[in-house]
């Protein structure tokens, strides 16, 4: 079983390197932080908080953007691409379950974006303490932003193997992908702020809008980050509202988790009655 | 008596109201290299799709080697070609092949070997998406060579192959099917198979319409004989009246006869004498055989 499962995965590393994927990411992901580092610290470092404190507020902003769109692209083909070839016909004529090819490519993709968040934002890091503005707490901070990161780009590979598995053609795949993406990180804010506003503190804001957070993985990542930092007053907007929330910052992780559970039970489901 | 590797009992599946397998049953033993052929729709594919547990049928049962089509224990003794494969063009024969005999619990370092056999050992380092399309089919069949599978199901496995590495693998099928496993290939030309394998099922319009040896469907098709038989002058007529054929220009007479009145016919255009001055005796083809189970006659014109 292992076997298979790391045949599955180490493929799809390979691949992710071979096809300068893995590189692609990691230059993303290295550019805009380090863009945001050096041209936001200036006037923040007034304010007698830790430089790199203030990166890895901005940064958080970042992933929320950057890290879906990155899972949901690597997934979205991860299913419907093996189908399109006709690789899925052999693969599941093998003796390999259905779980475990998810698993495999689940492990493969996840370590392709784990390995561009350490080089990606371990660059900035690296550059920030090489210029003089590291500490110790900045560091910690840096350490959660990777590996909360990461977490969130496994939730977005579990939903983005939803949409691989629900259409048979990748191109309808990367299609539902990007809408995803849209949905997720921009919509739904934009839904959430409409309806607050409109509701005036209401029931809504009381008791809808806080389990709304949690549901999405976007927005439970951004309100576990800005909560750790106790950054919600440095950087405003909706992760301001954190501290009125009636639930402790790390219920967001674990409804992240929950949430990435729950899409990979769907996925493996849907990926169970398709005809290859 | 052994056991069958492939038994298949009245198996029917539809695709909304279009029949695409009508019925079909037959076994395959160990050892047995069986050709599988049929027109394009036939219902070779969902056939052998049926058969790894990819569709349920809509009725009748699949046994491999006893166990459920798709179970664990049958997926672990089948192996497949598909008609279709488009490898991921960044990887190397070397990689691909290594990763399905990890998937099969096989020793990868079975894979140089495999790529011998299939003429790839120098490709083998290269990306996939340099292959042409010969090379990318024969690394699909060293796919379904790994490990010691004791079935062997092939959808098209000769197309796009030229005539020599069309021969190198029916060579390997024979290495196969010697080793005791039983081989099911499915082409579209009777003609192709001649000779390579033990036994043919024709399948025309989802439904099973022989199953024999290649020889024993020749006897049974019972087609005519052609004698064409060529005047020595602009005599047809007198010939086609003395030897009871039809006329088919003003020189030459053709007629059909059965096998066993071959040898009275010839008798009778020899003692023409100088009136003849050729004959020509054409079997019937294996396409004509073909045709006649198939029911795709020129005369009925469908
Ligand atoms: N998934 C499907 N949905 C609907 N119809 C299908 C499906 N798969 C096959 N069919 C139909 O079933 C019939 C048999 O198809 P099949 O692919 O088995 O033919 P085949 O003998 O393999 O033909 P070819 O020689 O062209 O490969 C065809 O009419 C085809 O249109
Ligand atoms: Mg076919």
């Amino acid at each position: 079983m292992f076997t298979r499962i790391l045949a599955v995965a180490s493929l799809e590393m390979r691949i992710g390197l071979r096809n300068r994927w893995l590189l692609l990411a990691t230059l993303i992901l290295a550019a805009f932080s380090l863009a945001l580092a050096l041209l936001g610290s200036a006037p923040a470092g007034t304010l007698g908080v830790d430089r790199m404190t203030i990166t890895v507020a901005s940064l958080a902003s970042l992933s929320v953007y950057l890290v879906p769109l990155l899972s949901l692209l690597l997934a979205f083909d991860a299913i419907s691409g093996e189908i399109d070839r006709g690789t899925a016909l052999l693969i599941f004529s093998s003796p390999i379950s259905r779980v475990e090819f998810l698993l495999g490519k689940a492990i493969g993709h996840f370590a392709v974006i784990l390995i561009a968040l350490l080089l990606g934002y371990g660059l900035t890091a690296g550059v920030l303490v090489a210029f003089g503005g590291g500490s110790l707490a900045g560091l910690v901070d840096f350490a959660r932003l990777i590996a909360t990161s990461a977490m969130l780009g496994l939730a977005f590979l579990a939903i983005g193997y939803i949409a691989s598995s629900a259409t048979r053609a990748p191109g309808t795949a990367a299609a539902l992908a990007i809408g995803i993406w849209l949905f997720a990180v921009v919509l739904y804010d934009l839904a959430l702020l409409g309806a607050l506003v409109a509701d005036n503190g209401g029931t809504f804001s009381r008791s809808v809008f806080p389990l709304a957070l949690l549901a999405n993985p976007a927005d439970a990542f951004r309100l576990f980050n800005l909560a750790a930092l106790g950054a919600s007053d440095l950087v405003g907007g909706m992760a301001g509202v954190s501290d009125a929330l009636p639930y402790p910052p790390s219920a967001a992780l674990a409804a992240i988790a929950g949430v990435t559970l729950a899409a990979f039970a769907a996925a493996a489901a849907l990926l169970k009655r398709i005809e290859p | 008596m052994t056991e069958s590797v492939l038994s298949i009992k009245n198996l029917t599946k539809r695709f909304g109201r279009q029949t695409a397998v009508d019925g079909v049953s037959f076994h395959i033993e160990p050892g047995e290299r069986a050709a599988l052929i049929g027109h394009n729709g036939a219902g070779k594919t969902t056939l052998i799709k049926s058969i790894l547990g990819f569709l349920t049928p809509e009725e009748g049962s699949i046994s491999v080697l006893g166990n459920a089509p798709g179970s664990n224990a049958a997926r672990r003794s089948v192996a497949y070609l598909p008609e279709a494969v488009a490898f991921q063009k960044a990887l190397t024969g070397v990689e691909i092949l290594t990763f399905f005999s990890r998937l099969k619990g096989e020793d990868p370092k079975t894979v140089p070997g495999l790529l011998e056999k299939v003429g790839l050992s120098e490709a083998g380092r290269r990306r996939v998406g340099t292959y042409s399309k010969g090379m990318r089919q024969r690394l699909g069949l060293a796919q379904a060579l790994i490990g010691e599978p004791s079935l062997v199901l092939l959808d098209e496995p000769t197309s796009g192959l030229d005539p020599v590495s069309r021969q190198d693998f029916y060579m390997l099928v024979e290495e196969v099917a010697a080793r005791g496993a039983a081989v099911l290939l499915s082409s579209h030309a009777l003609s192709e198979v001649e000779a390579k394998t033990d036994r043919v099922l024709i399948m025309a319009h989802g439904k099973l319409v022989a199953d024999d040896t290649l020889a024993s469907l020749r006897r049974a098709a019972r087609l005519p004989i052609r004698l064409r038989v060529q005047g020595a002058d602009v005599a047809a007529d007198e010939i086609a009246a003395r030897l009871g054929g039809m006329r088919v220009n003003c020189r030459s007479v053709e007629i059909f006869c059965d096998a066993d009145e071959k040898l009275a016919h010839l008798a009778a255009i020899s003692a023409l004498g100088s009136l003849v001055e050729d004959v020509e005796v054409t079997l019937p083809s294996l396409d004509d055989v073909y045709r006649h189970f198939t029911g795709v006659d020129a005369k009925k014109g469908s």
